[in-house]
């Protein structure tokens, strides 16, 4: 399950990672997890739904408090609050409508105590990063759902995040938008070198993007699979029509459907 | 953040009841206290006592003299009210549907609600007079503008496909509103009714205060002018009473009718 | 736009129209000056009384008035409406009982409040309060419901402090909501205070009206009439507007 190649530094561990609901009735959400990611991976999450995916990202980002077990953060131990050095993308829309664009993105530099000259230029780099100048001094409510996705993404590019999660980021959007978005996710980790952490329904999504991809069970979720990629690091959308990505995809799925068959018989 | 919502899912809803009941017994007995205290702090001048309060009002309704006040404020409010839902639905419903008339009046409406209406009842007894008819349009004035609005906004909030529907379906203009319209509509008009209810009942209640020798907005006054400080504690708690059940009311039977499916 | 231009546009002349059907009504004797006066008599007694002072006395009382009144409500109502957000216990109470509150004719009350508090200024202001601060703290909880929690999520992820987390985010996404309590608080103290003082008082604009109506002055009666209406309809529509300015921003347009 967790097999860190010895040179690279593990960026983020869990170990024996837990996290039970109180209720009544009492939930077992997630784990034992154990899991190591590597500084500078590109690391996916698939699983069915109610599998304990966005638990997993809150226990990670620190918003949450494992039950059992510990996350360790660049070393060092999570606590119940969020790391510096840690950016999050939801899969609910976070922009504040009643921000411009720009003002938006420049939210997180606020109490960074940086220059105004400096942030301005972050965020200049970051808006048009993301291809947003043409709508900088529009408002969220202005703009279609991708692009606040958009929006989302560049305001956790300023802060230089040297780990990025995103919980099904792309969930809301039709599927042309998201194979492109992948393309800027891509160019995104590539240009920071950050650590990102994806968590996606789409299996092609998680198999075209990542590094690596871990399958989770249903709940209560553990990972049944850990699938390298060996995909280089400059790549895109196009990987689609590599032979070996239906071969990855196939495989994925043959992990996951009886997961999903499972947590489909529970629900019915 | 994600735990706490699934806790207060999760939580059991009998132990939240229970404690919902206790609160309100608690709240209740507050409000009594509170009551007895200005009533005997203020040696009765101000408020009367609960008990006592309670005492002369049982004593009142059973005099010819209250029904008769009473009657005549029923009958103003009943004529109001009616004429507010009628006219305000018609209203409602016309500028729901023509979007560009409905456009146009909803800001002459909506200030005129902001107006005192107060204001504009010498007007109105200088047209009407004094007794009922002046009454009734004191509710009429107070209750019509609110009702007007609630329907207006059910209407222009409605679904378009429902009314594609009804094309389809090809139903006639009154059918489509009969079948579809007022019933799609049906919560929002019924909230309408019931803020209609009670402002209906203020504006009457106020008029009978300022210029009028029968009603229980004149006794309240009345009681006052006398010093007869049970008589208007009674009236008020009589009048505090009837509008919060009829609120109640019209909140249950509203909430069921937003319980239906929704079209 | 050129249709709400055109919509504004026959918004005044419907206005106009009115107004110029009651002057002819009054001018052709149809319309019997003993119940009404003309529209331009109205504005002509208006200025007069304005000009000449008369006025200044009420117009001072009864604008201190609202405003204290407007400013207790907007205070109490906000903070019993954040209070009551953060105990949901608290909350379970409240939320029948600001249901409820409306429904019941809170100016049965006033005649209760002179007794208590004597005639002047503080029964009027208790009675605008009483008018107003519910309806805040209605919106107050409806406007802290409204804020996502998304936006809390994140405001955590950007480690914000508790204080940083209300100012910056809790606030902004609930302002549209609490602006429209401070409107309907607006109207509410507005309404409330020239209607006690309407029906019982000694100062005061409501009170002028009543005054020069039991003296049968139409003339001062319909002139002060007018300019309570130019004033209610002025402040609340400079609100209105604004409101609809603060919504627009967010919306899809």
């Amino acid at each position: 399950m967790s097999a860190p190649a010895v040179s690279e530094p593990s960026h983020v561990a869990l170990n024996e990672v837990i996290r039970h609901y109180e209720g009544p009735p009492a939930i077992h959400a997630l784990g034992p997890i154990n899991l190591v990611i590597r500084g500078g991976e590109f690391f996916s999450i698939v699983g069915p739904s109610g599998c304990g995916k966005s638990t997993l990202l809150d226990v990670l980002s620190g918003l949450v408090r494992p039950t059992g077990g510990s996350v360790q953060f660049e070393g060092k131990e999570l606590h119940g609050e969020v790391p510096d050095g840690i950016g999050v993308v939801f899969q609910e829309d976070s922009s504040m409508p009643w921000l411009s664009v720009r003002q938006n993105v420049g939210f997180g530099l606020r109490t960074s105590g940086l220059a105004k000259a400096e942030i301005t230029e972050r965020v200049d780099h970051a808006v048009s990063f993301m291809g947003l100048n043409q709508f900088a001094d529009h408002y969220p409510a202005q703009l279609s759902g991708g692009m606040r996705q958009r929006v989302c993404i560049a305001r956790t590019l300023v802060l230089r995040p040297r780990l990025i999660l995103l919980d099904e980021p792309f969930g809301a959007l039709d599927q042309q938008t998201r194979l492109l978005m992948g393309d800027e996710l891509l160019r995104l980790w590539r240009e920071t070198g950050a650590t990102v952490l994806l968590i996606t329904h789409a299996l092609d999504e998680a198999a075209m993007l990542s590094d690596r991809v871990g399958v989770m069970s249903a709940r209560p979720g553990r990972f049944i699979d850990m699938v390298e990629t060996g995909w280089p690091r400059d790549r895109d959308s196009r990987i689609v029509s590599d032979p070996k990505f239906g071969a990855l995809t196939a495989r994925l799925w043959s992990s996951l459907r009886e997961e999903s068959l499972k947590t489909m018989g529970r629900a019915a | 953040m994600s735990d706490l919502s699934l806790e207060n899912a999760l939580a059991g809803s009998t132990s939240r009841r229970r404690i919902r009941a206790f609160d309100a017994v608690v709240l209740a007995l507050l409000i009594l206290a509170l009551w007895q205290a200005i009533g005997s702090w203020t040696k009765g001048v101000v408020v009367s006592p609960p008990l006592q309060t309670l005492v002369y009002l049982f004593g009142l309704l059973r005099t010819w003299m209250f029904w008769d006040h009473a009657a005549a404020t029923l009958q103003a409010f009943l004529l109001a009210f009616a004429l507010s839902a009628l006219i305000g639905l018609a209203l409602g419903l016309i500028f729901g549907i023509r979007r560009f008339a409905g456009e146009v009046a909803e800001p002459i409406l909506a200030g005129f609600y902001t107006i005192p209406k107060v204001t504009l009842y010498p007007v109105v007894l200088l047209v009407f007079g004094l007794g009922i008819s002046a009454k009734v349009a004191f509710g009429v004035m107070h209750g019509l503008v609110p009702m007007t609005l609630f329907t207006l906004g059910a209407v222009r909030n409605l679904p378009p496909v429902l009314i594609r529907t009804a094309k389809v379906l090809r139903l006639s203009p009154g059918r489509t509103m009969l079948w579809v319209l007022v019933p799609a509509c049906l919560p929002d008009i019924v909230n309408g009714l019931r803020i209609s209810f009670s402002l209906s009942l203020l504006g009457v209640l106020i008029g009978e205060m300022f210029s009028s020798q029968r009603g229980l907005g004149f006794l309240l006054v009345s009681g006052m002018a006398q010093h007869n400080v049970p008589l208007s504690t009674a009236v008020v708690t009589m009048i505090v009473a009837v509008a919060i059940a009829a609120n109640t009311l019209m909140l249950r039977v509203g909430g069921r009718a937003a319980r239906r499916p929704n079209p | 736009m050129t249709r709400r231009r055109a919509v504004l546009c026959v918004r005044v002349a419907v206005l106009a129209a009115l107004v110029i059907l009651l002057e002819l009504c009054c001018r052709t004797g149809i319309i019997d000056p003993l119940t009404v006066i003309a529209p331009s008599d109205m504005v002509a007694s208006m200025v007069d009384l304005i000009g000449s002072g008369e006025l200044n006395e009420s117009i001072a009382s009864t604008f201190s008035t609202i405003a204290l009144a407007f400013v207790l409500a907007i205070g109490l109502g906000t903070l019993a409406g954040a209070l009551i957000h953060r105990s949901p216990r608290l909350r379970d109470v409240s939320d029948p009982l600001l249901a409820s509150y409306y429904s019941v004719p809170t100016f049965i009350f006033y005649p209760l409040l002179v007794a208590l508090l004597g005639l002047g200024k503080p029964p009027l202001v208790v009675l605008g309060v009483l008018s107003a601060a519910p309806a805040v703290m209605i919106s107050t909880l409806s406007g802290l419901d409204s804020v996502s929690s998304v936006l809390i999520k994140m405001a955590r992820v950007h480690r914000l402090n508790r204080a940083r987390t209300l100012w910056w985010i809790v606030l902004p996404a609930a302002l549209p909501r609490l602006f429209t309590g401070f409107k309907l608080a607006l109207s509410y103290a507005l309404i409330g205070v020239i209607a006690g003082e309407f029906i019982l008082s000694g100062t005061g604009l409501g009170y002028a009206i009543s005054f020069a109506y039991q003296s049968f002055d139409n003339r001062a009666m319909y002139g002060v009439m007018l300019f309570v209406m130019l004033v209610a309809v002025t402040a609340n529509g400079i609100l209105y507007v604004w409101e609809g300015r603060l919504a627009r921003r967010r919306s899809a347009r």
